[in-house]
């Protein structure tokens, strides 16, 4: 670990004044101090944010807003998010373990990155980390990586469970900039494909803050699940990971979310399922053709074909424990 | 130390003035005035920090990049948590901060002041042991032993939750520990002797 300053501002104000081009916010740790140990972040200050960011979780007549400090856990175990918005919570808990959920905040969740073997490994190509160094995982061990939305640049995914459910039900993300100035980021702008640029995780500006998220009261959080499919049963990264949401009308589908976890650089939402889904009656046929529909699109690399079936198959699941949820 | 400190503030001031005069654009000024801040201020790499571990408050001089972890086995000489893989990965350095289950590896010790940690060797009072220890005692809950503490510190916090309905449960809640003697099943059933005895 390179030496750094540690200051811990009190209000996001002095966070954001206080910050130099070589500092980096740390919320619950989980992910930045692992990066410390590895000099994969090699700031020269560590702003600690867990005061200046809000903890508080506030129901409002649109939506509910959660703090960039509420930790996982609090989340997950809020009696409105587990009444209202149970599918964070489902997210939230299938995921990591209870010592890194109670530690973790939901702006770090956000912001987490890629658990790609590469990208960990200083020794080898990695473009994320070292851009122009190639992608190592393109043509080397891919088993983990993505099979939609990536590039020859990187094919690495976004690890977060959360994440997903927060792209199901169209989240958005309040941030702060340098200058002070606070906007809204539409959850599926907020994660970015790697293109040619794959050291660029996100649309949040340099320097800025996350504030909140904020999630819409819509019809999808009653019928609402969560799957996710990994090498153990608990305390292991998805494979593929589907959050599936129905707004019915008796027994016919209004309107549908479908996103997957462990296939894309960003939570990826199946759109075309989502419109052949809407309109349509709730049986398993149509279940199956959604899953048909959204893996045509799907293109794995030479150690992941065995996530097309398996993502099919997560996808009529989750379609399913969704309509009996 | 207090000599170069104040003979570099005093050159920053001057080049940053300087920079400050060329620069037509605000918001560039502010941006370089922090880069050449962050260049030639020499930065605090120790702090002053007082951290309450097991009731007992310790004030020391640490490196900011000194983990809770480090500083409970190098500096509090606390060895009973233990480093497995010092990376977020196995569990074996679960402490409880603030009452809540924290792996020790993954937080840095500049961030615990003002908080309570409670460590495996804070559970026991005096000679008497927690039901827990007694109940892995009791029920086989470990072989080797190096994992021990993290497990135990965590089941107390699992039983404390109320995540002892079922096997599984406890399985689930107790997946952030992991064994390399696979005691998992005398672990489970320590668990299960505590919370069934909390629960009478
Ligand atoms: C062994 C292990 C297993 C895991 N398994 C899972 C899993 O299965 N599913 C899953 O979803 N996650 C998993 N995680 C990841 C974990 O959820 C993330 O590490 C965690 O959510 C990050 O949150 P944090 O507050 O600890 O972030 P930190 O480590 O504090 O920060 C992460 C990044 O975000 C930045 N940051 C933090 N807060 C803000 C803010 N408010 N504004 C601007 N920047 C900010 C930091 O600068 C840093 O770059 C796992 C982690 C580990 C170590
Ligand atoms: S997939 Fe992305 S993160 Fe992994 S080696 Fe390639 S560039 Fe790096
Ligand atoms: S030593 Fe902290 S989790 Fe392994
Ligand atoms: S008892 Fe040996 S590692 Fe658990």
């Amino acid at each position: 670990m390179r030496p750094f300053e540690y200051v811990k501002p009190k209000d996001s104000k002095e966070a954001l004044r206080a910050k130099t081009p070589t500092g980096a916010y740390i919320a619950g740790g989980t992910n930045l101090v692992d990066l410390l140990k590895k000099n994969i972040a090699v700031p020269h200050q560590v702003l600690d944010v867990t005061q200046a960011l809000s903890d508080k979780i506030t129901l409002k007549r649109s939506g509910i807003e959660m703090g960039a400090m509420v930790r996982n856990t609090t989340a997950a175990i809020n009696p409105t998010i587990l009444e209202q918005f149970p599918l964070v919570s489902k997210a939230i808990l299938a995921g990591a373990s209870p010592q890194i959920r109670n530690m973790a905040s939901i702006g770090g969740n956000l912001l987490q990155r890629t658990r790609c073997p590469y990208f960990y490994d200083t020794s080898l190509p990695c473009n994320k980390r070292a851009p122009g160094s190639g992608c190592g995982a393109y043509n080397g061990e891919n088993r983990m990586s993505a099979v939609i939305g990536y590039s020859a640049d990187c094919v690495a995914v976004h690890p977060s469970d959360l994440c997903v459910a927060l792209a199901a039900l169209d989240a958005t993300v309040v941030v702060q900039d340098a200058q002070g100035k606070k906007r809204s980021i539409l959850f599926k702008d907020f994660h970015r494909l790697p293109e040619s640029a794959p050291q660029q995780d996100n649309t949040l500006p340099e320097g800025a803050l996350i504030r909140e998220v904020y999630i819409p009261k819509n019809a999808f959080h009653k019928h609402s699940a969560y799957v996710k499919i990994r090498d153990r049963d608990s305390y292991a990264f998805a494979l593929v990971s589907v959050a599936a949401a129905l707004q019915l009308d008796g027994n016919r589908i209004v309107a549908a979310r479908l996103a997957s976890g462990g296939v894309a650089h960003k939570p990826w939402r199946w759109l075309a399922a989502e419109q052949f889904l809407a309109g349509k009656e709730t049986n398993a046929t149509v279940f199956a053709e959604a899953a048909a529909l959204a893996v045509q699109d799907v293109r794995p690399l030479a150690h992941n074909a065995f996530k097309v079936d398996m993502l099919k198959g997560a996808i009529e699941t989750a379609l399913q424990e969704a309509l009996q949820a | 130390m207090e000599k170069k400190n104040s003979y570099s503030r005093r050159f920053f001031i001057k080049a940053s003035a300087a920079l400050g005069a060329l620069a037509l654009v605000p918001k560039y000024v502010s941006s370089f005035y922090r880069d050449i801040k962050a260049l030639i201020v020499p930065v605090k790499e120790h702090i002053n920090l007082t951290v309450s571990v097991n009731k007992k408050p310790y004030t020391m001089q640490a490196d900011t990049r000194s983990t809770l972890l480090d500083l409970l086995r190098e500096n509090l000489q606390l060895t009973g948590t233990k480093k497995g893989c010092d990376h977020g990965q196995c569990g074996a350095c679960t402490v409880h901060v603030d009452g809540e289950r924290t792996l020790s590896c993954l937080t840095l010790s500049a961030m615990t002041v003002g908080k309570e940690v409670t460590t495996i060797e804070g559970l026991s009072e005096g000679d008497d042991l927690h039901p827990m220890q007694e109940a892995f005692i009791a029920c086989d809950g470990f072989q080797c032993g190096y994992c021990t503490p993290g497990q135990i510190m965590s089941a107390v916090a699992c039983v404390k939750e109320g995540h002892t309905g079922s096997v599984e449960e406890i399985k689930a809640y107790m997946s952030g520990n992991l064994c390399r003697c696979g005691a998992y099943n005398g672990i489970v059933e320590s668990i299960q002797k505590v919370a069934q005895h909390e629960t009478i």
